[in-house]
């Protein structure tokens, strides 16, 4: 290319620097265009799968869901009525992990971001096994919930206060939203130290110099400056624990209950449960398939309206702190 | 004044007027105590990867030492193929419910192997090539739009996913392929991809933008035209971020249980064919856990199986944080 430095010092032929100019030119024109359509397509691509998925989804769905499919217990094998009990079940179990899993998600990200050292090993430990943790799969997370909670908490609190009777001890809904917990807590960490992050440090200097303490300062300046991010992940983990089935799979979840969970020791019903036996162990799937679409659709509506949601309150929460989005 | 600045740099003792003493309240107690409770709940995390740790590898050590089990199924047992009687050839085969229970292992390796390979075929393309286009050539506020758009993918609950798979794509594939079996290694493995798109895309995106501006601008003053710049200096300073999305969304791959599960089929088979039906690890413990007896050699397996999956996505997801933490101190160094 610098292939004019070394003519310089002659005459430099003008013609035949035109036509390498030119040639560079319409090199260069193919390159960027090329680099510009590939990425594209590949764009298109993704949103295109994307797209075919909601029409799918929503053509199939909707002409199946109404107020009553909300409202109404499944009826005739599920082939007919609604999916009530899915719908209460899940929210019960998301209530339940929300005020397990969040609490503590929370008090990891206060520790580590206004508390410990960044180069403290603890503080390192720390930061590995959440990022760790974010990437275990969710069927093993099905297997400790089993391990864990059922096998050895629940029958240790079966011997303990039922003597030996089976109470605690087996898949309840107590034990589902544990193990969600344990899966959502990296999403929480992760959002509210982000929040955390985003406090300017003058106000915890201002608060200081006030005469407030440490722990004052953090509760009563910081955390409620980093009150959307903690609602972000919030909304986040209600969204994954919400849409996930693998964990519940061994530690719950119940095709059919004839009546509501009443207590922490219920199974429950959820509609992510309900749309994998259906679609996979139904014995009439045509029989079920209107009722399946408009499960999914139910859930889909529900993940992406909270994704939305959790989108929303975070890009409110940098334009009031002046960070670009 | 100067006579007074002389005196004090010639030190005559005259002891200066002393500050009042101001100290701060000691915090409350139970301020203290507060702030310990923070520092017990933030290792829960540690906890949490513990136990897992712990509690399914306690689950499967039986294999190692418990007879009842070790009578029906040992490590050679499932890793070594096997000449079972009615085979003219040694074979590794899965057939955990039968009259001669067979625990070989590899049709699930093979199966996971071939699943992963197709999806990270298609997502890696897709997801670099859709970062590079958002990160290089869309527009400030177009950006704002799809950036979200992509991310919505990582939002589909994978059951919805695998829903998705099996009712619809198989039926494309199988009519535009012709393929044999309906449910197969190609349909749950592009189903897959699109659960792995958005990680790879996210991070891929993430480190492209990293790249300093005076790596663009000091390439273009070279005289570097905008693709040559794209290619071999935007991306190679992106590459540790991109190789992190990669190595995640590899993690992900290969733990992603529920869209393998509905649509990859699930038939134990040795064959290196794409369009024959799999099993992956992660099915198999989902499919089968269910129906095992507590205790008994397949719950034993099953959580071995579960064992050996958390260690490899756990290797894999370090190199990938590894790469990300690389990426973070070699970027904020330079810029």
């Amino acid at each position: 290319m610098s292939a004019t430095g070394a003519g310089a010092v002659v005459r430099p032929d003008r013609e035949a620097q035109a036509r390498l100019a030119a040639r560079r030119t319409r090199r260069n024109f193919v390159g960027d265009g090329a680099m510009a359509i590939a990425s594209g397509a590949a764009l298109l691509i993704v949103l295109a799968v994307l797209a075919i998925i909601l029409v799918d989804i929503l053509h199939n769905g909707l002409p199946r869901l109404s107020w009553a499919f909300l409202t109404q217990e499944p009826r005739e094998g599920m082939t007919a009525g609604g999916i009530f009990p899915a719908i209460v079940g899940m929210v019960q179990m998301v209530i339940l992990m929300t005020l397990a899993g969040v609490p503590v998600g929370v008090a990891t990200a206060i520790y580590l971001h206004e508390y410990s050292s960044p180069v403290s090993p603890v503080t390192r430990a720390i930061r590995i096994a959440v990022a760790n943790l974010a990437g275990v799969p969710s069927i093993v997370f099905g297997l400790f919930g089993l391990g864990f909670f059922i096998q050895f908490l629940g029958a240790g609190i079966d011997k303990v206060f039922f003597h030996g009777q089976k109470v605690y001890g087996q898949p309840a809904l107590i034990w589902a939203a544990l193990t969600m917990a344990v899966l959502t807590l990296p999403v929480v960490i992760v959002a509210t130290e982000e929040a955390l992050r985003a406090v300017p440090r003058e106000l915890r200097e201002a608060s200081l110099a006030l005469g407030a303490t440490k722990w004052q300062t953090v509760m009563h300046v910081v955390v409620p400056q980093a009150a959307p991010g903690i609602l972000t992940g919030t909304i986040l983990a209600v969204s994954r624990g919400a849409g996930e089935v693998a964990p519940i799979l061994f530690t719950g979840a119940a095709y059919f209950l004839p009546q509501l969970p009443t207590h922490l020791s219920s199974q429950f019903m959820s509609p992510s449960y309900h749309v994998y036996v259906l679609s996979t162990q139904s014995p009439d799937v045509d029989a079920t398939k209107p009722i399946l679409y408009a499960t999914v659709l139910v859930l889909l509506v529900l993940t992406f309206t909270l994704n939305m949601a959790a989108v929303v309150v975070r890009a409110r929460m940098r334009r009031r702190q002046g960070v670009p989005a | 004044m100067a006579r007074q600045k002389r005196s004090s740099s010639a030190r005559i003792t005259v002891p200066p007027a002393r500050p009042p003493k101001l100290t701060l309240a000691p915090a409350p107690l139970w301020h203290r105590a507060a702030e310990w409770t923070l520092r017990v709940l933030a290792v829960s995390a540690i906890v949490a990867i513990v136990l897992i740790l712990v509690f399914i590898a306690k689950e499967a050590a039986p294999i190692f030492y418990s007879a009842a089990v070790r009578a029906e199924v040992t490590l050679s047992k499932m890793w070594v193929p096997q000449l079972w009687p009615g085979y003219d050839e040694s074979a590794s085969i899965w057939q955990p419910v039968s009259e001669i229970p067979k625990f070989g292992i590899w049709p699930l390796i093979l199966g996971t192997l071939k699943i992963t390979f197709v999806a990270m075929l298609f997502s890696i393309p897709l997801g670099v090539g859709a970062a590079l286009y958002v990160a290089e050539y869309a527009r400030p506020r177009t950006r704002e739009i799809l950036k979200p758009s992509v991310e919505l993918l990582a939002g589909i609950p994978s059951v919805v996913l695998g829903f998705f798979a099996l009712m619809v794509m198989a039926t494309w594939f199988q009519d535009w392929f012709h393929l044999e079996s309906r449910l197969n290694a190609l349909v749950s493995g592009v189903a897959l991809s699109f659960a792995v798109i958005p990680v790879i895309f996210t991070l891929s995106e993430e480190a492209l933008r990293a790249v300093p501006r005076s790596y663009v601008e000091a390439s273009t003053a070279l005289g570097a035209a905008r693709w040559q710049t794209t290619l071999r200096v935007v991306l190679p300073a992106a590459s540790p971020g991109i190789a992190a999305g990669v190595a995640l969304g590899l993690g992900r791959a290969v733990g992603e249980t529920m869209i393998v599960l509905m649509a990859s089929g699930n038939a134990a088979i040795v064959s290196a064919s794409l369009v024959d039906s799999a099993r992956t690890i992660s099915a198999t413990i989902a499919a089968e856990l269910a129906e095992v007896v507590f205790g008994g050699a397949h719950y034993t397996v099953l959580f071995f199986l579960g064992t050996l999956l958390f260690l490899t996505t756990f290797c894999i997801n370090s190199l990938g944080d590894w790469a990300i933490r690389r990426m973070k101190r070699r970027l904020g160094a330079t810029s």
